[in-house]
């Protein structure tokens, strides 16, 4: 979505997708025949009433559903394609989940639970160690690595999640309405933060949000209404290293 | 890759009381299942360290028991007379011929008479049970009328003490000893001398004939000699087998009545771990749904909850098995229904009991979390997350 001078390459290219659900014997469609693309490096909100299919974009994005047709091409590859067991595999290499209410594990701590999409890799425990201790002072938690969930504010475990989402330094963060739990205060350290991963880091981020304000964090914004992407507008450029 | 093991294990401790309720469930039905192997196992290992390897038992052809068993003099002569019988010190064949009978002794506290039995031994008939040891009083004197009693009786029948006097056979018994048989069978019964009992309960055989082989090897051809010499209807058993012999009976009995409770027991310790299990699924749908984004495959989903299952169960097994272990400090007594006496033994806990009870707690929390641990796996990754 960069309108910039130095445009990247799409890394994310979904052409004609569609998806729909079965209510009550009835077929609801969600998504009609959208078409897309997301360079790499860049911060896409995606706004819309509810209902209108945001959530859903954003799942097949991050390969947690499955499309009725179309493809989505990440990196060349289409994703739809992917077996169960290779779309895992592919997840865990490939994408950052923020949900709306944190997904943390309540029995496991904050280091635990950053530490864990790193049990799918083959690092040692004390390469492990080294990178969950980055991630948690990267979000400034790092006095915060013992404590559990419920031991943390809304917006503490928010960021313990963007640690656990870049942990394995995902090409791509998805985020569905990483603010829509959190105060203002928070909301704002969040966003601040997602900021940092896309600008310092470069992650592409992929955002579903209500919030006016985070979506003014995003170089573009992607409207949907009624399954079918409207209008793309762009709130304001940044230039890109 | 699994889930960390630390997840499952916390999810238990997480949920304390459906934990503690669950996996006392699953300790019941260990216990049961462990309490009744160690019944089995006692009953066993008291009637097998009755015999001796060395030793031979020669009994009235299918007669099965000493009790029903008769063996005239002439006959056991013939047995004595055998050259693979061991000599004593004195040259003398190590035998004792010996009459066995069932007198009702009141017991006590109950008052209740219960069939003692008593064992009328020869001058080798110590000798030939190293593990019978004199530990109060002393031994019977040889055409006397004393009698020295097992620990077992001792402890729990009427008349029985250091000094009394005991009446049957139409005679008056004085106790002059007690005497520890090592847990085998010996200790409870009676023992006093063998022709003094065959004049008192007026037998004309011998119950049975114990002797030692010089060489344990020579057995098959003694056997084969005794068996096949037509003045004699014997049987000749080597005194190990014929006591575990004694105990199948009673043996089979315990292991069907007792693994059949267990298993009918288990299946309301299963159903309840399942319950537990659908509830804990129900619970962390969310979890299950963020997790398989992450990347755990369904696989790792299915082993974490039947990991935690199996946990569950290994927590009911620990429970159990203490208590079953316990148990071990408790006698009891019970009538052997091959020799209608009385039979004391003790709760006796072996590794094989500890290894079957591990497995068949592992099997009921595998049974409990299998379903469960199938649905959390089969969860639709969207569909779980919308349950946050």
């Amino acid at each position: 979505m960069h309108a910039a001078e130095r445009p990247a390459p799409a890394l994310i290219r979904i052409r004609n997708l569609a998806k729909s659900y079965r209510r009550g014997g009835q077929v609801v469609p969600v998504l009609t025949d959208i078409t897309l693309d997301v360079r790499a490096g860049d911060f896409l909100g995606l706004m819309g009433p509810s209902g209108s299919g945001k959530s859903t974009l954003l799942n097949l994005i991050a390969g947690i559903d499955k499309p009725d047709a179309g493809e989505i091409l990440f990196d060349g590859v289409d994703i739809t394609r992917l077996g169960e067991r290779e779309l895992a595999d592919w997840r865990a290499g490939t994408v950052g989940f923020v949900f709306q209410f944190y997904n943390l594990m309540p029995v496991l701590t904050a280091y635990e639970n950053v530490e864990l999409p790193l049990t799918l890799t083959r690092l040692s425990r004390r390469e492990r160690r080294a990178h969950v201790e980055a991630a948690l002072a990267l979000v400034g938690l790092s006095e915060r690595m013992a404590h559990y969930p419920a031991e943390l504010s809304g917006g503490q475990q928010q960021r313990v999640a963007i640690a656990r989402a870049i942990i394995s330094d995902p090409r791509l963060i998805v985020a569905d309405e990483p603010t829509g739990d959190l105060d203002r205060h928070s909301a704002a350290e969040v966003l601040a933060l997602m900021d940092r991963l896309n600008t310092d880091l470069g992650k592409t981020i992929v955002m579903v949000t209500h919030d006016r304000r985070a979506a003014e964090r995003a170089h573009a914004i992607m409207y949907l209404d009624k399954g079918e992407l409207s209008t793309a507008a762009d709130v304001h450029e940044r230039s890109v290293r | 890759m699994p889930v960390p093991v630390a997840y499952s294990l916390r999810n238990l401790w997480a949920r304390k009381l459906t934990t503690v309720l669950t996996a006392g469930g699953m300790a019941l039905v260990v216990f049961v299942f462990a309490a009744v192997l160690m019944l089995d196992a006692g009953l066993r290992a008291t009637l097998v360290a009755t015999g001796q390897p060395d030793n031979i038992l020669v009994t009235r052809r299918s007669s099965g028991t000493e009790i029903q068993s008769g063996v005239d003099r002439a006959q056991a002569a013939i047995v004595e007379s055998q050259p693979e019988i061991a000599l004593g010190p004195g040259g003398a064949p190590v035998v004792s011929k010996e009459v066995v009978v069932l007198i009702a002794q009141p017991k006590r506290g109950t008052g209740v008479p219960t069939n003692v039995t008593v064992r009328g031994v020869g001058a080798a008939g110590l000798a030939l049970r190293p593990q019978v040891r004199v530990v109060a009083g002393r031994m019977f004197r040889p055409g006397t009328a004393e009698i020295v009693v097992g620990r077992s009786i001792a402890e729990r029948f009427e008349g029985t003490g250091l000094g009394e006097r005991i009446r049957f056979g139409g005679r008056e018994w004085t106790v002059v000893g007690a005497f520890d048989a090592g847990g085998s069978a010996f200790d409870s019964e009676l023992w006093g001398d063998g022709e003094q009992m065959m004049q008192a309960f007026r037998r004309q055989v011998f119950s049975s004939v114990a002797a030692r082989l010089a060489d344990p090897g020579q057995f098959d051809a003694l056997r084969a000699r005794l068996e096949a010499d037509p003045r004699l209807t014997l049987d000749v058993k080597r005194e190990r087998s014929f006591y575990e012999e004694q105990s199948q009976a009673m043996s089979n009995f315990i292991s069907y009545l007792g693994v059949t409770l267990s298993v009918i027991f288990s299946v309301g310790a299963m159903i309840g771990a399942m319950i537990t299990m659908y509830a804990a699924v129900a619970n962390r749908t969310a979890e299950i749904g963020a997790l398989r984004a992450l990347g755990f495959r369904r696989g790792a989903i299915l082993a974490a909850f039947l990991a935690e299952a199996l946990f569950l169960a290994l927590l009911g097994w620990a429970v159990g098995i203490a208590f079953a272990a316990a148990m071990q400090a408790v006698q009891i007594s019970t009538m052997n229904w091959q020799s209608f006496s009385e039979l004391a033994f003790r709760f006796t806990l072996t590794r094989e009991i500890v290894v079957k009870s591990l497995l068949f707690a592992l099997a009921m929390g595998f049974v409990g979390g299998f379903l469960p641990a199938v649905r959390a796996a089969r969860l639709r990754i969207v569909d779980a997350l919308r349950a946050a």
